[in-house]
């Protein structure tokens, strides 16, 4: 079966009553004049509905992370740090609860980013931009900005007539006090993210009394100058032309992606209705722009699917109130496919499918990477080794013809608490082992690591003379501390090849 | 003035400049450009303020923050050394051997010892220590004056044959060049020093030998060859060779008593860098 999807967009409706944003930005507009097309100010109004509630959940939620989350305890041994999560640049450190990881570790971050870019691939094709409508910062911070500025300044239309108005003590005080409230959460939202860096509650002291690293105090300038510009003036601005997401998102969607969806199968043709007037011939739109009202991206949804669009439901909460006034059953915008409603205009039966080729690449491609970061962090020991040979000299040959090389060991204790390190070399027969201010001996060496550091240890291997084997030997060095073990693998030059031909 | 000209087609006033028929529109500059070009005159009147900026017949304009890059300097070295003291008060007050026994300070010690070794003592001894010929080599277990701690610590501090008055001196005299001994004998010790160090040696020029290495050679190297560390005489039965191997360097050795000279020190170097350098040498050395 062929769908044709009719995706033209329908003329723009001339006369009175609101009218989307994006459309009067584009009227704005006059041809050849100006580089730049001015932004047209968009006042969504305050909806209520299951989307709206499950937006103020989850406001809730993640602003309640990401400003928690610094002050949780977490008891760790010694002088390191007792924050649960702590991203500590002066040490070197991130601290995640239970686990530590250092610098070399990178990649489980790396893999982490990896797994997110998969799940959002996975959801966008199944859901359309959940993380656009509901979870990015932009979006919560941009809400929770239009909570304040609805405060002050009052719904939609007292908003419009405010800023219509000349200026006068109660716009004045109402401006005043709206920008004030969005510096103090922009401030807010800088003075929290530096509590990630620094043990909180000995930043949030040093940082009033200015003795605070530099650091703290520019990071936290530069945060709440973008969350106030970003959320307080750009808004949609920084999704349409800043965030690379709604362009690669095309990718990810397809017609059988959920999407808030006006379903014009149903809603066409569109027109004002009267009380009593007969439903028959007419579709169930009566025009009413209460979606485009409420669009705090300032589209008009019925123009179909669009890159503005960021899939956070409001207009389906607004449409679904006008239905039940009107007593048409709800749902006229709603998350559907566009596959779906071709399918009904076509009068056949519409099928959600989840499971496509796409959602099964993706899926598959997130359940190997998360399999591959699990099993890798599985293998994950809190002990390492590196061996450095010494470059030079590569070998000494002592007075009894006895030949020495010396490697420098690294050993790194990514554990909690002290451990002592049993340091064996096999590989060369007779083997002796020096470290400097111990005695030379012919067993293992100890060497004692202090917990959360790396220690560089220099190891001196002598081979006897009369080993009948005068070739390079590998040399394997084997760390045991408790029931962990680990190995590294270097070479002892006995410098066969460099024999002085006179001796 | 000449009257301003004005372009038909956008309506701009021209600058009155015109090549080939093409007219300049003297279009006003972009704002952000002028705004950028003001924000630039305020930064630098803000910057000669503050930084030292114009030149004056006695000197120049200092600025209100007095800000000078060698004062930075002089500041930066101070903090060093005092980041430095904790550390280097230790050093100073424990013993070699406390000090290769504590990690912490050994490791400190080992990386100042390393960077001085570096810059000062490689010259001769090479960047691994292992010398050259007439350059001990610092790394195997032979050493001239002694290889222990206390021994490297005093023969940094007073060098060898130098002119601190308390240095290691020793001369071996140059048989041949200054005709202590004919060259026919000469030749026979070489052939004994060859068979002191267990190699095949001509037998009747060992034994006619033998009188003449205990009547000269005896006082300082031992009646046995192996050599006196309080005299820094080496040892002669073993493998190791300041100045060479090979019969012709023993001879040459004999004829000419070569000695080098090391520097003294102790004018140099504090004796915590001196003390961090004996440790960096000793734990890298397979000495005593």
């Amino acid at each position: 079966m062929t769908t044709v999807i009719d995706r033209t967009r329908t003329p723009e409706p001339e006369g009175s009553g609101p009218v989307s944003a994006a459309a009067r930005a584009r009227k704005k507009a006059t041809p050849g004049g100006g580089l730049y097309q001015p932004r047209a100010p968009i006042y969504p109004k305050l909806v209520r509905g299951t989307w709206r509630n499950i937006k103020w959940a989850l406001l809730i939620l993640t602003l309640g992370i990401y400003y928690v989350t610094p002050w949780i305890r977490w008891d760790r041994p010694g002088g390191l740090p007792d924050q649960a999560v702590l991203v500590d640049f002066t040490g070197r450190r991130f601290y995640f609860f239970f686990i530590q990881l250092w610098p070399q570790e990178v990649y489980f971050l790396t893999g982490l980013l990896v797994m997110a870019a998969l799940a959002l691939f996975l959801v966008t094709a199944l859901f359309g931009r959940l993380w656009c409508g509901y979870t990015c910062p932009q979006t919560v911070w941009t809400d929770l900005y239009i909570y304040v500025e609805r405060a002050f300044e009052g719904d939609r239309n007292a908003r419009m007539k405010l800023d219509a108005q000349p200026w006068s003590f109660n716009k004045a005080w109402r401006k005043i006090g709206k920008h004030a409230v969005w510096l103090g959460i922009a401030f807010g939202t800088g003075g929290a993210w530096i509590f990630y860096f620094h043990d909180a509650p000995t930043l949030i002291r040093t940082f009033w009394v200015g003795k605070a690293e530099m650091t703290a105090y520019v990071s936290c300038a530069v945060l709440t100058g973008t969350t106030y510009v970003f959320a307080g003036w750009m808004r949609e601005q920084v999704c349409t032309y800043m965030c690379p997401w709604p362009r690669i998102q095309g990718a990810m969607l397809d017609f059988n992606s959920l999407q808030v969806t006006y379903r014009k199968d149903r809603g066409e043709p569109r027109g004002p209705h009267k009380k009593g007037q007969d439903w028959t011939g007419r579709g169930d739109c009566i025009d009413c722009n209460a979606c485009v009202v409420a669009c705090p991206m300032g589209i008009d949804i019925r123009d179909g699917s669009q890159l503005e669009c960021i899939n956070c439901g409001l207009c389906i909460d607004a449409c679904d109130e006008i239905m039940i006034r009107i007593d048409r059953p709800k749902g006229l915008i709603a998350y559907d496919t566009d596959y779906a409603v071709a399918a009904r205009m076509q009068g056949e039966k519409a099928v959600y499918k989840p499971v496509r080729s796409r959602t099964i690449y993706y899926g598959v491609a997130l359940a190997i990477v998360s399999g591959v970061m699990i099993w890798g962090f599985a293998q994950r020991k809190v002990i390492d080794l590196h061996v450095l040979r010494d470059r030079n000299p590569t070998f000494v040959r002592l007075h009894d013809g006895a030949i020495r090389d010396g490697y420098t060991l690294k050993i790194s204790n990514r554990g909690f608490e002290t451990r002592t390190f049993d340091v064996h070399v096999s590989g060369v027969p007779h083997a002796q082992l020096k470290t400097p201010g111990e005695a030379a001996t012919q067993g293992d060496l100890f060497v004692t690591v202090e917990p959360n550091e790396t220690r560089a240890v220099r190891v001196f291997v002598t081979g006897r003379a009369d080993d009948e084997n005068e070739d390079n030997l590998p040399a394997i060095f084997t760390l045991t501390s408790g029931d962990l073990t680990v190995q590294a693998k270097s070479t002892f030059l006995s410098g066969a090849a460099n024999h002085d031909p006179r001796d | 003035m000449s009257p301003r000209e004005t372009d038909d087609v956008s309506g701009v006033e021209t600058t009155g400049h015109e090549w080939d028929g093409i007219r300049e529109l003297d279009n006003p500059l972009p704002r952000w450009w002028l705004w950028t070009w003001y924000l630039c005159i305020a930064v630098a009147i803000v910057y000669w303020v503050l930084m030292p900026a114009w030149p004056g017949l006695h000197g120049y304009t200092h600025g209100l923050l007095h800000m000078s890059d060698r004062a930075q300097v002089v500041r930066d070295l101070d903090a060093l050394k005092t980041q430095r003291s904790a550390e280097g008060a230790r050093l100073k007050n424990l013993s070699l051997e406390q000090i290769e026994a504590d990690p912490k300070l050994q490791a400190y010690a080992l990386a100042v010892g390393q960077s001085i070794f570096g810059d000062n003592c490689a010259t001769c001894h090479g960047a691994g220590g292992t010398g050259g010929k007439g350059y001990p080599n610092l790394r195997d277990d032979v050493w001239l004056w002694g290889g222990t701690p206390e021994d490297i610590q005093h023969t940094i501090q007073v060098g060898i044959r130098s002119d601190n008055p308390q240095a290691r001196a020793s001369q071996m005299p140059a048989f041949g060049r200054d005709q202590l001994l004919p060259a026919e004998q000469i030749n026979d010790l070489t052939e004994y020093v060859v068979a002191l160090s267990h190699r095949p040696a001509n037998a009747g020029a060992v034994g006619r030998a033998a009188p003449v290495f205990q009547a000269n050679c005896a006082i300082c190297h031992g009646p046995e060859g192996k050599g006196d560390q309080t005299k820094g005489a080496p040892n002669l039965t073993d493998a190791d060779w300041l100045y060479g191997s090979a019969r012709a360097d023993i001879h040459g050795q004999i004829w000419n008593g070569r000695g080098g000279v090391m520097p003294t020190w102790e004018k140099r170097f504090d004796p915590e860098t001196i003390k961090a350098l004996a440790v960096y040498i000793h734990a890298n050395a397979a000495g005593q």
